[in-house]
This record gives C-alpha cells, structure tokens and sequence, in this order.
C-alpha cells in the first residue's frame, strides 16, 4: 500500500497551504508577466527580427514541451524495456518473455483484453441506443444530462461510488450497505463477495467504466444523428419501413464514422485506466490491467525494465489507431 | 396518406422515452446513494442501507465537518488537499491553454516548411499512453538531464512542489490543445487575417487583436476540458508530487482513503463527493461548453 509521509506531522493546514498559495500566485504572476514582455518586446521589433522571432514566441516553447516531454520519454522508454530494471544493462527481450510468460501477468494481459473488448463496445452499443431513444423525445435534455454526468466524475470519485455498490455484508444477520447485496436477496439470491469473486469481479469494475463512457458515446453519436438530414430518413419511411429498420438500415451507416471515432476514443481511454482498479481493488483478486501493473512494476518494485515493457505493450496496441487517425487527418485535410 | 409529421410521432414513442428514463435513474442511482449517505449519521451509515434514509431521515452534516477539518492520525484534514486541488488546476488549466493557442495560430497561419508533417506528429501524440512518459519525465524533474557531463536542462530542484506536477500537466494537455485550438482558428476567415496584415499590423498586434478575442469560445470549451482531466487526474499527481502530501490532490487523498479502509463509509462518502462538488457545478453550470469541446475533438468537419 502506498503511504505518504507527511513531512510535518505537526504543521496545521494553514502553515502548508501558505507557502503553497505564495508559490501559485508568484508563478501566475510571473507567467502573464514574461508573456507581456514578450509581445511588448516583439511587436516594437523590426519586421525583420520579427520573422524569426514569430517562431520563437509562437512555435517553439509548445514544441519544445512535446519534445522533451512527450517524445524523449517515449524513446527513453521503449529503449529502457530492453534493460534490467534500474535501467543499467541490456536484456534483450527478456522484460517482454517476462510479459508474456508469468501466469500473473498473462491474466493482467487477459484483463486487458476484455476491457478493451467490452467497454467500447457495450458503451457504443448503449450511448447509441440511447440516442436513439431521446433523438425525438421532449425534455430529453434531463435525461441526456443524467447519463452525461459521470463523465465529470473523476476514476476516484467512481471507484467510491461502486464499491459502495458492490458492499458486502459477511455476517447474514446484520443488514446490508450495498446496493447489490439488498437487491438479490430480495430476489431471494444469495450474495456473492462481489469484488473477490473472479472472473465476476472484472466485469464488475467494467460496469463502472461503461456507466462514465456510455455518456461520451450518447452525447457525440446524438448530435452526429442530428446531422442526418431529415429527408433521408423521412424517404426510407415512407417506402415502408419501419422506424427500427430505418435507424439499422439508414441512420448507423450514415454516422458510421463517427461511431469508428467513438469507439476508438473509448478503447484509447480503456486502454489507460487505472484509477478504477486501483482504487476498487488495488489490482487483487485477479482483477489486476496493464496500467495498473505497469505502475506497480514501476514505482513499487522499482524494476523499470519490466514497467516499461508493459508501458510499450500499450503503445504498441494504441499504434494502429494512431495509424488509422492520421489516414484520416490526412483525408480529411485534403478534402478541404 | 402518410404525412412526414407522421414519422416524426413514430419516433417519440412513449415506450422508448419511458426506457431511456429508466437508464437515466439506474444511471443517477449509485451517485444519488453516495449523495444520501453523505448526510446521514456513522451510526445509520454503517448499520443499514442508504435507502432506509427515506423510512427514518436523519440528516446531518457532521461527515463533511470531519472530513474537511479534522485530520485522522498524521493524515492532514481534506480541507488541505482542496486547495492543493484547485491550486494544481489553475495554472495547469491556464499554461498549457496559452501555449497551446500560440502553436495552434502558427501551425494556422504561418507559412513554413513542415508544417503538415510537424501537426500530424502533434496529432499522433495525443493517443501516447502517458504510463510511457513517467518515469524518464520524472528522471527530468529530479536529475535534469546530461549527456557525458555536459548539462542540458539542469537540477531545479523543484520535487515535491507544485511546478512538476503543473509541467507535467502542461505537456500532457497539450497535443489535444493543440489540435482543438487548430482546427477553430483556421475556420477564421482569411480576409480578416490579411486586411491586418495589410493595415499594417504585425504577427503579435495581429494575434492580440484580432485571434485572441475570437478564440474565447474555444478557449472556454477547452478549459472545462482541461479542469475536469487535471481536477479528476490520479495518475499524474501521484506520480509527480513527489509522494509528499503538502502537494497532493484530492484524488490521490481519497485513493488512500478507500485503500486503508481506515474511514468508514462516513468519512469516505462525504469526502468523494467533496471532490465531485466542483466539477458537478462547471458541469452543470457550462455544459453546453463542455459538449461543444468534445464534439470538436471527436466528430469530423
């Protein structure tokens, strides 16, 4: 278990926020300040400076961030899975034959996938049906709102939501907490240890991730429908068809691009949750994804050969969208 | 005969609006049980469920009062990690927007070789899984970094402050910044940006003037994008906060909370939904907002 050491112990709030607040407000202050400067100074500039200097103001500090930030690390990372794990010597592939060979993480791999198989799809599946339900209701605002709302909610904040949820009550005389609980013994079921069982328990944390992304899929696939013009879906109606085979057969294939978007952008976000383990489960009881062990690998083994290797397995399997994205863009810009 | 209005009647079917609100309240119960919990006394909380709140109602608010201001053993009281919160948020928020928005106008208007090339990098880094970043970022913060001796970017100094959790975020929000912030200024007519140039006005007048003001409404969608990722973040303030607790955000404080079991559902019902209070209210309050962002991220054209 992760513990923080408070350095001082003895501090009242007020005596770690000051400093802290002192800090914030000298570097907001200092931030608006240097960019002031900057264009006071530039723009008073001859027109010639200013051609290399727009580069420099404008181009260069979000680029540089990327670059030591986003793309060094990942080279550093991809270079350092071939390495022991305090990064000293190279192993060659063993990081990833440990990946790929230890039954615990060929089960943290099996996870993986059925996260990466169900949340898209169930989420997709439901936001769609949804949209479909209130693309002509009155007030479905309401309604929209109510399943958009998870979405504000943090992993956290939802992994204490459902475990409420998933409560269970060992001794059978006492009442239940959890939701779960009350409601199959009034169906006269009896309970399961809903988070220990397993393989029960994973898909219990996918309900959680499916209850934020359902939200996601019915906001953007519910204003794609909204574009399809009118006369489309009138025409196919009046041929005959019913209003069901008229959203199958017209509708989904008129927004079948953004329903690739959509379930591209939630397996993306899947692929990276680790929130909703973690706080859950912490991992045990089989229920344990990629990211999750990635960072444990990492900063509690401290073998950051094994942490990387598991990191490239994620990137490796985010490649492909990125692929497919870019032809996209590609299309996209050339059509303008 | 078979009016268009007619289909349009099929469509709101009762039976498909009864349905969709139906999901709406399955979909509000969890949040609406951790709400009721919140309110009620240790002593009910933990000895029966939150639903026999609406048989005996006792309410208080003595959870929040705990939570909030009483600390449990070294454990500061949550009031702290509020600040820490909203103190990580503002400039994570408020750097990266403006960087951003530098890079997406001249990415947009500026005339240079490898422009495409450089927008579809920044394109592609938005999938990146951040788990690749952590640890040589983290090396960045703590070491600076050196080839054969010679300093590249050297030791600030800076671990178990604000400022690496604030660049962390910065970079991170960046490429989807980027290219949000892009794709609207380069819907900003073409005369408009030439009549300035033609007037006389240089890159930076021109960026102030005319670019700035109408990017508030991207700006804005994109800000509430950004609160809500930096305010909901587990991953990047657990990782570079130094594991110190004077910087911590709510997240990773109740993440320890629900780990310890050290709480019981009093403590840690009240204070989850003092970390969702915030982004519940910018939820609700810029909605529209948030939605118009998402459809720009996701939806082409």
């Amino acid at each position: 278990m992760l513990h923080i050491p408070f350095i001082s112990g003895r501090k009242t709030p007020w005596e770690v926020i000051y400093p802290n607040l002192v800090l914030l407000i000298l570097s907001l202050v200092v931030f608006a300040a240097i960019i002031y400067l900057v264009f006071l100074l530039a723009s008073r500039s001859s027109v010639r400076t200013q051609e290399w200097l727009k580069y420099l103001v404008f181009l260069v500090p979000a680029t540089l961030l990327l670059l030591i930030g986003l793309v060094y690390p990942t080279l550093r990372t991809v270079l350092m899975s071939f390495m022991n794990d305090d990064s000293t010597e190279f192993v060659g592939l063993d990081n990833y034959f440990w990946s790929f060979t230890i039954p615990e993480i060929l089960i943290v791999l099996r996870n993986t996938a059925i996260w990466v198989f169900v949340v898209p799809i169930v989420s997709t599946v439901l936001g769609l049906s949804i949209a479909y339900m209130t693309d002509r209701m009155k007030r479905a605002a309401v309604v929209k709102s109510l399943i958009f709302l998870p979405m504000a909610i943090s992993f956290v904040g939802a992994g204490v939501i459902w475990k409420f949820v998933y409560d269970y009550q060992p001794n059978l005389t006492k009442p239940d907490l959890g939701l779960f609980s009350a409601l199959s013994k009034s169906i006269g079921m009896n309970p399961p240890n809903w988070l220990l069982e397993s393989p029960l328990n994973t898909f219990l944390l996918i309900v959680v991730m499916v209850w934020i992304q359902t939200g996601f899929a019915m906001v953007v696939l519910s204003a794609a429908m909204k574009n399809v013009p009118e006369e489309v879906v009138e025409a196919a109606m009046l041929d005959g068809a019913t209003v069901f085979r008229t959203f199958i057969r017209v509708t989904i294939p008129m927004i079948r691009a953004t329903i690739v978007v959509v379930l591209t952008t939630i397996s993306i976000g899947t692929l990276k949750v680790f929130d909703i383990v973690r706080t859950m489960t912490g991992g045990n009881f089989q229920t344990n994804v990629v990211a999750n062990e990635m960072y444990s690998q990492t900063f509690r083994q401290m073998n950051y050969g094994r942490g990387s290797a598991l990191a490239v397995i994620l990137l490796v399997c985010v490649i492909p969208i990125i692929a497919y994205n870019l032809r996209q863009l590609k299309i996209e810009r050339t059509e303008r | 005969m078979k009016a268009p209005k007619k289909a349009r009647d099929v469509f709101s079917s009762p039976i498909a609006s009864a349905a969709a609100i139906v999901i709406a309240v399955i979909w509000t119960i969890p949040t609406f049980g951790l709400l009721v919990s919140s309110i009620r006394p240790e002593k009910d909380i933990n000895t029966n469920g939150w639903w026999n709140f609406f048989i005996q109602p006792s309410v208080t608010f003595d959870n929040y009062a705990q939570v909030l201001f009483a600390g449990t053993g070294t454990n500061p009281p949550l009031v702290l990690f509020f600040f820490n919160s909203l103190a990580l948020t503002l400039p994570a928020v408020i750097f990266p927007i403006t960087l951003a928005l530098f890079a997406a106008y001249a990415l947009a208007w500026f005339e240079f070789k490898g422009k495409d090339l450089l927008f579809s990098i920044i394109f592609g880094l938005q999938i990146v899984p951040l788990q690749l970043t952590l640890v040589p970022l983290l090396q960045l913060f703590a070491k600076g970094l050196s080839i054969n001796g010679f300093v590249i970017i050297p030791d600030f100094g800076i671990t178990g402050t604000f400022i690496p959790i604030w660049i962390a975020h910065t970079i991170y929000g960046l490429p989807l910044a980027i290219f949000l912030l892009h794709n609207f200024l380069r819907q900003i007519p073409r005369e408009l940006i030439e009549a300035g140039r033609v007037d006389g006005a240089n890159w930076f007048t021109l960026f102030s003037k005319i670019v700035l003001p109408l990017s508030v409404p991207a700006i804005a969608s994109f800000s509430i994008f950004q609160f809500l990722w930096v305010w909901n973040d587990l991953l990047v303030g657990l990782t570079f906060g130094g594991g110190v607790k004077e910087v911590a955000p709510m997240t990773v404080r109740i993440a320890e909370m629900v780990g310890t079991r050290g709480s019981g559902w009093e403590l840690l019902t009240a204070g989850a939904f003092v970390s969702m209070i915030v982004p519940l209210i910018v939820f609700f309050a810029l909605q529209r907002y948030f939605v118009r962002g998402l459809l720009a991220g996701s939806v082409k054209g």
